[in-house]
C-alpha cells in the first residue's frame, strides 16, 4: 500500500502522553509507534487504554498539565512536535481534523449550526462570507442533509443525534483535511443511524483520498469498517493486524475480547469473561508502522 | 422551532403567544408586588412604634391623640387599613413622611435618581473591569494572573467600604485634590440646572452646562468606583467560575480542533455560553446597589434612597420606610423580569 519513495501521511514514533499527579506521573499512552497511509486505521481498546489520548495527542490537544512526548509525529514528513502553537493551529482542521463522540456536547449550543461550520472553513481560507456560506450549504448536502438552508439556521438542540453527527462531519471535512480522526463517532448514536453516519463518513474519506484513524471500543465495527487495526491495552499497542484477519489474532487480550463477543452463527451457553494478565502492561509496544 | 410541529391540527389559540407571555409577566409582577406590600405593611403595623405619638408628640392631650388616631384610620381592622393603603399606593400615594413632612412619593422621586446614577456608574465599572478580569483569571488558571485577580477580588469583598471610602476621600480629595468631596456637587453649583431626570449628570448635559457636568463627574467618581470595586469583586469571581465550567466543555475542544485561535475559542465560543448566567449575576448586583448602599451614601453625603430609608427607620417614619421598601422591591422584580427576557435573546434553548 505504501510507496517507499514517499513518506506516509502520518508517522508516529514513540508517543507518550503523561499526566503529572500528586502520586507521580501517570502515563496514559506509553511509547507507541504507528504510521498511517491513505487507509482506514482502527484503534481499538477498552476505556482507559489510551486510544482517545492518542488521537488528541496527534493534534497536540492534550490539556495541561498533561503533556505529549514523542520522538516524532510527522505529517507527510513534517514534524508536528517542532511546530509552534501558532503553526500547529494551521494544521488543526486544515490538515488533520477530528470528529468527537457526542454531538450533544461537541457542538456549541448557542451558535447556529451554519455559523459553526462556516467558521471551520473561514479559519483557514480567505474569501467572502457568501462563498463560505455556499461552501457550507454544499457540505451539508454532501452529508445527506435534505434541507441545508433550514439546518444552516438551526441550533444544535433542534437536531437529532444522527443529524448532529453529520453536521460534525461536515464541519470537520469542510477545510478538506488530509487526515480525519474519528473518536468513537457513532457510540452516542442510535444503532439505526450508526451505519448511515459511517457510510457518509466512509464515502467522503474515500472520495477525497484521506487517511482515517477510527477510534472505537467496538471490535466488530472496526473489523468491518477498517483496513488495519491497532489493539491498545494499558497505553500500549499489544497487537497490530489486518482487519480481515482479526479473527486470527494471537495476543491473549485480543483473543479474550473476541471470545467475549456473542457470535450469531456459533451460539454458546456462556461467553468467556476477559481475564487480564498484569504482564500485558509491561510487554513492549508492538509497532504499527507500515 | 420544533422540527415538525407547526401547530397544525390543534385548536386555534384565541390569543397570540406573545400576548399570553406578556400577560404572564404582568401577573407575576402584580402578585409579587401585592405580597411585598402586604408583608411590609403588616410589619410596619405590628412594630411597637406608635405613629400617633410620633405626630402629636408625647405630651398631647387625650382628645388630640384620639383625633389623630382616627385620622390615621388606626381604629379600623388591619385588613381594612391594608385595603386603604393599597388603594393609595396604586395612585402613587405612600402617605406623608413624618420626618420631611412631604409626601413619601415626592421624597422617593428626589432620592432615587441619586442612587440610580451612582449604582449605574458603579455597575458599569464593575462589569467593564470585572468580566474581563474573571475571564482572564479562568483562562490563566493557577498562574500569577489568577492569583492577582483573586487578591483584588478578596480585598473588594472584605475591606469595609466605610474605611475604603474614608481613605479614598482622604487621599484623592483631601491630599491630592483630584476629585470632588462629599455631596453630588460643589455647593455653589447647587440648584442651577433644572431638575428633569433627577440625575445631575444627565440634567446638566441636557442643560448644556459642562462646568456643572464635570463637577458632578468629579463628585460621583469616587463613590461610584468604590461601589464598582465591590461589584467587580463579585462579578469577576462569578465570571471566573462560569468560564472554568465552559472551558472544559467538549465544544471548546471542537473549536480548537478547527484550528481557531485561543481568543476566538474564548470569546467566540466559551464566553457566549456564560452570557445568561452573567446577566443574572449582573442584574442581582445592580439591583443590590439600587437598594442604596447606606454606608457609601452616608460617608459621601449622597442623598440616595439607602440613607433616606435608614434615617426614616431610625425615626420610626413608617410611611417612608414602607414606601421605600416597596420601590426597592419593585426594582428587584423588574430586574428579574428583565433578565428573564434577556435569557431568551442569548440562549436559543430558552425560547
Amino acid at each position: 500500500m505504501s510507496d517507499p519513495s514517499k513518506p506516509n501521511l502520518l508517522e508516529v514514533e514513540d508517543l507518550w502522553v503523561r499526566f503529572p499527579t500528586r502520586s507521580g506521573v501517570f502515563d496514559a499512552v506509553r511509547g507507541i509507534s504507528f504510521s498511517l497511509g491513505k487507509e482506514r486505521l482502527g484503534i481499538v481498546g477498552e476505556s482507559g487504554s489510551g486510544k482517545s489520548m492518542t488521537g488528541r495527542a496527534i493534534l497536540r490537544l492534550i490539556r495541561k498539565p498533561g503533556r505529549v512526548e514523542a520522538k516524532r509525529i510527522a505529517l507527510e514528513g513534517q514534524d508536528l512536535m517542532s511546530l509552534s502553537e501558532k503553526e500547529m493551529r494551521a494544521v488543526r482542521g486544515y490538515q488533520i481534523s477530528m470528529i468527537m463522540q457526542d454531538p450533544k456536547f461537541s457542538l456549541n449550543p448557542v451558535l447556529k449550526v451554519g455559523k459553526q461550520i462556516m467558521e471551520a472553513y473561514q479559519v483557514h481560507t480567505k474569501g467572502s462570507a457568501a462563498e463560505a456560506r455556499q461552501k457550507t450549504l454544499d457540505m451539508l448536502e454532501a452529508v445527506a442533509i435534505r434541507d441545508p438552508e433550514r439546518v444552516f439556521n438551526a441550533y444544535p438542540h433542534e437536531m437529532s443525534g444522527g443529524m448532529g453527527q453529520r453536521v460534525m462531519i461536515a464541519m470537520m471535512m469542510i477545510p478538506d483535511p488530509k487526515i480525519l480522526i474519528a473518536d468513537e463517532p457513532t457510540s452516542a448514536l442510535d444503532v439505526s443511524v450508526q451505519s448511515q453516519v459511517l457510510d457518509i463518513m466512509d464515502k467522503l474519506v474515500r472520495d477525497r483520498g484521506m487517511g482515517l484513524i477510527f477510534i472505537s471500543h467496538d471490535l466488530n465495527l472496526v473489523a468491518s469498517f477498517c483496513d488495519r487495526v491497532l489493539i491498545m491495552y494499558g497505553g500500549r499497542v499489544v497487537e497490530v493486524c489486518d482487519a480481515d484477519k482479526l479473527h486470527e489474532a494471537k495476543h491473549p487480550y485480543t483473543r479474550g475480547l473476541l471470545n467475549s463477543l456473542p457470535q450469531l452463527d456459533q451460539p454458546r451457553e456462556k461467553l468467556e469473561v476477559l481475564k487480564r494478565d498484569p504482564a500485558w502492561r509491561d510487554e513492549p509496544s508492538v509497532s504499527g508502522v507500515l | 422551532m420544533a422540527i415538525n410541529d407547526t401547530g397544525k391540527g390543534r385548536q386555534m389559540v384565541p390569543f397570540p403567544p406573545v400576548l399570553i407571555s406578556i400577560a404572564k409577566i404582568v401577573l407575576t409582577i402584580l402578585v409579587t408586588m401585592l405580597g411585598l406590600i402586604f408583608i411590609t405593611f403588616i410589619i410596619g403595623r405590628i412594630m411597637p412604634v406608635d405613629p400617633v405619638l410620633s405626630i402629636v408628640g408625647e405630651r398631647a392631650a387625650k382628645d388630640v391623640y384620639d383625633a389623630a388616631y382616627i385620622k390615621l384610620g388606626l381604629d379600623k381592622p388591619l385588613l381594612v387599613q391594608f385595603w386603604y393603603y393599597l388603594r393609595d399606593v396604586l395612585t402613587g400615594d405612600f402617605g406623608k413622611s413624618l420626618l420631611t413632612a412631604r409626601p413619601v412619593s415626592e421624597d422617593i422621586i428626589r432620592v432615587f435618581p441619586a442612587t440610580l446614577e451612582l449604582a449605574t456608574i458603579g455597575t458599569i465599572f464593575g462589569v467593564v473591569l470585572g468580566v474581563p478580569l474573571g475571564v482572564v483569571a479562568a483562562v490563566r488558571r493557577g498562574t500569577w494572573i489568577d492569583q492577582v485577580a483573586r487578591v483584588v477580588a478578596l480585598v473588594g469583598y472584605s475591606m469595609p467600604i466605610f474605611w475604603l471610602g474614608l481613605m479614598g476621600l482622604l487621599i484623592f480629595y483631601g491630599i491630592l485634590g483630584w476629585v470632588g468631596g462629599p455631596g453630588r456637587l460643589d455647593f455653589f453649583y447647587d440648584g442651577i440646572v433644572p431638575t428633569r431626570t433627577g440625575m445631575i449628570l444627565i440634567d446638566s448635559a441636557i442643560a448644556g452646562d459642562m462646568n456643572i457636568f464635570w463637577n458632578a463627574v468629579s463628585h460621583i467618581i469616587l463613590p461610584a468606583s468604590l461601589l464598582g470595586y465591590y461589584s467587580l469583586a463579585y462579578i469577576s469571581r462569578m465570571t471566573r467560575s462560569f468560564m472554568l465550567e465552559q472551558l472544559s466543555a467538549e465544544y471548546v475542544t471542537t473549536a480548537r480542533v478547527k484550528g481557531m485561535s485561543e481568543r476566538q475559542v474564548i470569546w467566540g465560543h466559551a464566553f457566549k455560553n456564560i452570557r445568561v448566567q452573567l446577566i443574572t449575576v449582573i442584574a442581582l448586583s445592580y439591583a443590590g446597589l439600587l437598594e442604596g448602599s447606606v454606608l457609601t451614601e452616608i460617608i459621601f453625603s449622597w442623598p440616595g434612597i439607602g440613607s433616606y430609608i435608614t434615617t426614616a427607620l431610625l425615626s420610626a417614619d413608617m410611611n417612608a420606610v414602607i414606601g421605600g421598601t416597596v420601590v426597592v422591591g419593585l426594582v428587584f422584580v423588574l430586574f428579574n423580569v428583565l433578565s428573564d427576557l434577556l435569557y431568551q435573546v442569548f440562549d436559543p434553548r430558552a425560547k
